[in-house]
């Protein structure tokens, strides 16, 4: 059994008018020093697998066919076997 | 084809909420055949056209849309329009179509942030398309957003070939027809409100012509897309 750890972004080229808004409510808390806050999902499975390379074979048919939107989203992710 | 009415299939996801509204103004307003394809089926019932409603199918959870593109009933829907069968998505069932791969492109959160519910003014492109045959190009009319997710996005190389082959039918803009930001609701590319794929068979749009087919609702400027649709089958006369 593997877990996987995939996070999804939107791709840097599109504007994330949630994370404008989170940051302006950051820079209302007084830490100016935040800026480019980019808000993603993050999303952990197990996966059965024979292999590292089965697991990761798996997760990326997953993230490609329904967790990303490759129009407008990046993703990437991490198997580790528990 | 031959036809005395035109019969509609509405999908229902769960989460759907415009589907009776869709039903509505098919059966009892444009007085066609209409009938409800659960999202679990694998049968379009002989449907001519398929409507997939507004709503929230599956709780927009993922993305809007992401998870009611793999309903069953979604096989035979692709397979219909692939056929060149007429499908029409509305609001959720635009974001459904995009999903699905059978239109181009994304919706994504409103660049408002919020949530856009009201009567918005939509000019209609040109009026060489199924859709909108019984328009004239540069109509402008009044129908219902009700979205927060409606934020057209689409690489710059699928927007000029949208443009350049006339798919775009419907853009937001004020009530005299003028595109500008202050007339797009919610930040959409090129202020698109509507488009169709190449095979012109396939047709999503944000605003809800469905609840804008009788005066009593405020607009019956819905009306005509509906009609544009159902003259585009040739009817034979009872």
């Amino acid at each position: 059994m593997y877990l996987s750890t995939i996070t999804i972004s939107l791709r840097p080229s599109i504007l994330d008018v949630q994370g404008k808004a989170v940051e302006l409510g950051i820079h209302t808390l007084g830490l100016n020093a935040v800026s480019n806050v980019r808000i993603g999902k993050s999303i952990h499975m197990n996966v059965e697998a024979s292999t590292e390379d089965e697991a990761k074979r798996i997760t990326e048919e997953a993230c490609r066919k329904l967790l990303a939107n490759t129009v407008m989203e990046d993703f990437s992710f991490t198997v580790k076997k528990i | 084809m031959s036809i005395s009415k035109v019969k509609f299939g509405v999908v229902v996801f769960p989460g759907s909420n415009c589907d009776h509204d869709a039903y509505h103004a098919a059966k009892h307003v444009l007085h066609q055949d209409a009938e409800f394809l659960w999202h679990k089926d694998t049968d379009l019932k002989n449907s001519d056209v398929i409507i997939l409603p507004g709503g929230f199918s599956y709780g927009d959870y993922l993305r809007t849309g992401a998870i009611a593109r793999f309903s069953p009933i979604m096989n035979e829907v692709i397979n219909f329009a692939n056929n060149g069968g007429v499908v029409i998505g509305i609001c959720n069932g635009f974001q459904v179509l995009c999903e699905s791969g059978l239109l181009p492109g994304v919706l994504m959160r409103n660049a408002s942030l919020l949530f856009a519910c009201k009567h918005v003014s939509v000019r209609v492109e040109h009026n060489d398309s199924r859709f909108t045959s019984k328009h004239q190009t540069g109509d402008i009319i009044s129908i219902p957003i009700a979205h927060g997710d409606g934020n057209y996005f689409a690489e710059p190389d699928i927007i000029r070939s949208l443009e350049e082959n006339q798919q775009i039918l419907f853009r937001y803009s004020d009530e005299y027809g003028k595109i500008s930001d202050e007339s797009n609701p919610n930040g959409s590319v090129n202020n698109i409100a509507g488009i169709m794929n190449t095979n012109k068979n396939v047709m999503g749009m944000m605003p809800h012509p469905e609840r804008a087919c009788e005066s009593e609702l405020g607009s019956s400027d819905g009306k005509k897309i509906f009609e544009s649709i159902i003259n585009s089958f040739v009817l034979q006369t009872v």
